[in-house]
C-alpha cells in the first residue's frame, strides 16, 4: 500500500491519497493519470489491470485500487 | 424527416398518444415500430444496414452468452478435480472464444461503417498520390449511400457488444428489444451515445403517464427548438456567406466566423440534444446528458469532459483504455523505459495511445483531412497542457490570489472558448491549407473598422438579426448559469404562472423569430451528417 501511495503521489504530490475518496468522481485523476497508474502497477507489482476493470469505483481511492490489485493478484 | 419539420411534430404527437393509450406491455413495441417508421421515412434502403447491425450483434452476444454458460457449467461440475492453473487455463480458453466472436462482430460492423463512410475519401487520396507519382490511371471514386446516423448507432451497438463481452451488460435475449435499443428514434441520428446498462431496461419497461415528466419533456423540446430555430439557423446565414467566399472574408471576419460558428454549433447541437432528451423524458425515459456547460471550461481537458460527453467517454472506455493497457503497449512501455529512462519512457506509450484515439475521434466526425487535423490539434493542445502542468502549478503557488480570482477564471474560460473555436473553424472551411491561410489573415489583414462600417451587414443578416442573436446568447447564458445546480424547469415547476409566462414567451419567440420557423426544414442539424 505504501508503494502504491508513492506511485500516486508521483503524479499529484498535493493530494492526500489516504483520505481522498473521489479521485475520479472529483476529477483529481484523469484518463492519462489512470493509464500512468496502470502502467506503474504492472511494472512495480507485476499485476496487469485489464480495461474492463478501469472503472471509477476501482480508482476513486487508494484503498479501492489496492483492493483491485490484491484481487487481481490472487487470480 | 427532420426534427424541425411539421411532419415530425405530427409523428411525435401520434407516438405520444399511442404510447400512453395502448396497454403498457405494448409501449416498447410502439417505440420500435415508431423508430423503424422514422428510419424508413429517411430512406427505406437504410433499413438493411441497421438490421444487419442489430442481427449480427444479437447473434454475437447470444453466442458469447452460450460460451460463458458452458464455461460456468463445466467449472461447476469439475472444479473439485481441477488445479488452480487448469481452471485459469480453461477460463482463458473460453475468454479466447468469446473474444473471437466479439472480433468478428466488430469487424463486420466497423467494416460496414468504414466502407460506406471512408471509401470515397480513401480513393480520392490514392488518386492524389498516383497523380503525384506520375501514374496515368485514376481509380473511379465510388458513390456509396451513407445511412442516416450510422456512426451513432454503430458506436452505441458496438459499445453494447464490448460490454457484453466484458460482462458489464446483461445479454438481451429478445432480438426485437435489442432492435429498439439500436434504433430508438429520438437519439438515432445525433446521439447521445447511450450505454445498454443505462438505457436497455428503461426502453422496454412500462411507464405510467406522469404529468411532471411529460411537462419537463415538452419544455425541454421547446427550449431545443428555440436554440435551433431562433439562434442556430439565423447565425448560419452569415457563416455560409463567409465560407462560400473565403477570399473576400479574411482578417477580422475569420475572428467573427470563429465566434459565430461557436454560437451556431452550440445552439444547434445542444438544441438537438435538448429535443432528443425532451422527447425521451416525455416518454418517461431518462437519457444520459451530453453537455455540461461546455463554454465555461477553463481548459481543453475540461472542455472535453463537458462537450459531447457520451462520445468522449465512448472513445475513452472502448479505444483509449484498451489501447493503452494492451500487451503490445505494455511491452513498448518497458522497451521505452530501458531506452529513454523512466520519466520519458513511461510517457511515450500513453501519448501514442492518445494520438491514435484523437486521430480516430477526428475520423469519426467525417471523412476528411480537416476532421483528422482537428482531432490531432485537440490532442496536441491536451498533451502540451499536460507537459506544462508543473509550470501552471508554480504560477498558482506564486500568485495564489490572482489564480483564485473570478477575473482569472473568466480569462481562462474565454481563452479555452477561443482556442476551441479556432480549431473548430477547420469544420467550416473543410480545407486544411485554406483554414491555415485564413488563420494567418487574422494577423495580416485584421481590420475591424471595415466590418463595422457596413461589412457585417453584407453577410446576409440585418441589425435586427444581430440583436436577436445577441439576446438569444444572453438567454442561453442566463439559463445555463441559473441551471448550474437545479434546472430552470425544476425552479419553475411550483410556480405555474411564471412557468407559463416563460415557456409561453419561448413559444412566441420561436414563432416570431425562428429563422424560418418550424416546418420550413431550414437546415439539417450539424451532427446529423456525422
Amino acid at each position: 500500500m505504501e508503494r502504491l501511495i508513492e506511485i500516486l503521489q508521483e503524479l499529484h504530490d498535493d493530494v492526500d491519497f489516504y483520505a481522498e475518496q473521489g479521485l475520479v468522481d472529483d476529477g483529481v485523476l484523469d484518463s492519462l493519470d489512470i493509464v500512468a497508474i496502470v502502467t506503474e502497477i504492472d511494472s512495480e507489482f507485476g499485476v496487469r489491470i485489464p480495461p474492463e476493470e478501469i472503472v471509477p469505483e476501482n480508482f476513486n481511492s487508494a484503498e479501492a485500487l489496492w483492493a483491485l490489485i490484491s484481487r487481481l493478484d490472487e487470480v | 424527416m427532420l426534427f424541425t419539420s411539421y411532419e415530425f411534430l405530427a409523428f411525435l404527437a401520434v407516438v405520444f398518444l399511442l404510447y400512453y393509450i395502448l396497454p403498457k406491455k405494448l409501449q416498447w413495441v410502439t417505440l420500435l415500430v415508431a423508430s423503424y417508421a422514422f428510419y424508413a421515412l429517411a430512406g427505406v434502403e437504410y433499413l438493411a444496414f441497421i438490421a444487419v447491425t442489430t442481427v449480427s450483434s444479437f447473434i454475437a452476444t447470444i453466442l458469447m452468452g452460450r460460451v460463458s454458460a458452458r464455461e460456468n457449467s463445466y467449472l461447476e461440475q469439475n472444479r473439485a478435480g481441477l488445479s488452480k492453473d487448469e481452471i485459469k487455463a480453461y477460463r482463458e480458453k473460453a475468454k479466447g472464444r468469446r473474444f473471437l466472436i466479439l472480433c468478428l462482430a466488430l469487424l463486420l460492423n466497423f467494416g460496414i461503417l468504414a466502407v460506406l463512410k471512408y471509401t470515397a475519401f480513401a480513393v480520392v487520396n490514392i488518386n492524389s498520390w498516383l497523380h503525384t507519382f506520375g501514374a496515368e490511371g485514376q481509380l473511379t471514386v465510388p458513390s456509396l449511400i451513407l445511412p442516416l446516423g450510422i456512426s451513432f448507432y454503430t458506436f452505441q451497438t458496438m459499445g453494447y457488444l464490448i460490454d457484453a463481452y466484458r460482462g458489464k451488460a446483461e445479454i438481451e435475449r429478445n432480438p426485437f428489444k435489442l432492435a429498439l435499443f439500436v434504433s430508438f428514434f429520438p437519439q438515432l441520428i445525433q446521439g447521445p451515445i447511450s450505454r445498454f446498462k443505462d438505457l436497455g431496461a428503461q426502453l422496454t419497461s412500462p411507464h405510467a403517464f406522469e404529468r411532471r415528466n411529460f411537462t419537463y419533456g415538452l419544455q425541454r423540446i421547446l427550449w431545443g427548438y428555440f436554440k435551433k430555430l431562433v439562434v442556430a439557423d439565423r447565425v448560419l446565414v452569415a457563416i455560409n456567406t463567409m465560407i462560400d467566399a473565403p477570399e473576400s472574408y479574411g482578417g477580422f471576419y475569420v475572428f467573427l466566423l470563429i465566434i459565430l460558428y461557436s454560437v451556431q454549433i452550440y445552439a444547434d447541437f445542444t438544441g438537438g440534444i435538448d429535443i432528443t432528451i425532451g422527447i425521451a423524458e416525455a416518454l418517461g425515459i431518462r437519457l444520459t446528458e451530453n453537455f455540461n456547460r461546455p463554454f465555461s471550461s477553463r481548459s481543453t481537458k475540461e472542455y472535453w469532459n463537458r462537450w459531447h460527453i457520451t462520445m468522449g467517454s465512448w472513445f475513452t472506455d472502448y479505444i483509449f483504455y484498451p489501447l493503452s493497457v494492451c500487451r503490445p503497449m505494455a511491452k513498448l512501455t518497458k522497451g521505452c523505459r530501458k531506452i529513454f529512462g523512466k520519466n520519458i519512457g513511461k510517457r511515450i506509450p500513453v501519448y501514442l495511445a492518445t494520438v491514435i484515439t484523437w486521430f480516430l475521434t477526428g475520423l469519426w466526425h467525417g471523412a476528411g483531412w480537416n476532421f483528422i487535423v482537428w482531432g490531432l490539434l485537440n490532442c496536441l493542445i491536451i498533451l502540451v497542457s499536460r507537459e506544462l502542468e508543473p509550470l501552471y502549478a508554480k504560477f498558482e503557488k506564486k500568485f495564489p490570489r490572482l489564480h483564485a480570482s473570478y477575473a482569472y477564471g473568466v480569462f481562462m474560460s474565454v481563452r479555452t472558448f477561443l482556442l476551441m473555436g479556432l480549431i473548430r473553424s477547420l469544420d467550416c472551411y473543410r480545407d486544411v491549407p485554406l483554414t491555415f491561410r485564413m488563420w494567418g489573415s487574422m494577423f495580416t489583414q485584421f481590420n475591424i473598422f471595415e466590418a463595422l462600417g457596413g461589412g457585417i451587414e453584407a453577410l446576409g443578416l440585418g441589425l435586427a438579426d444581430y440583436i436577436i442573436i445577441a439576446l438569444g446568447c444572453v438567454v442561453m447564458l442566463a439559463v445555463s448559469k441559473a441551471g448550474k445546480e437545479i434546472s430552470v424547469r425544476e425552479r419553475l415547476y411550483d410556480r405555474p404562472v411564471l412557468s407559463w409566462l416563460c415557456f409561453g414567451a419561448l413559444f412566441v419567440a420561436i414563432i416570431l423569430f425562428g429563422a424560418y420557423s418550424v416546418g420550413y426544414d431550414a437546415s439539417q442539424f450539424i451532427y446529423n451528417q456525422f
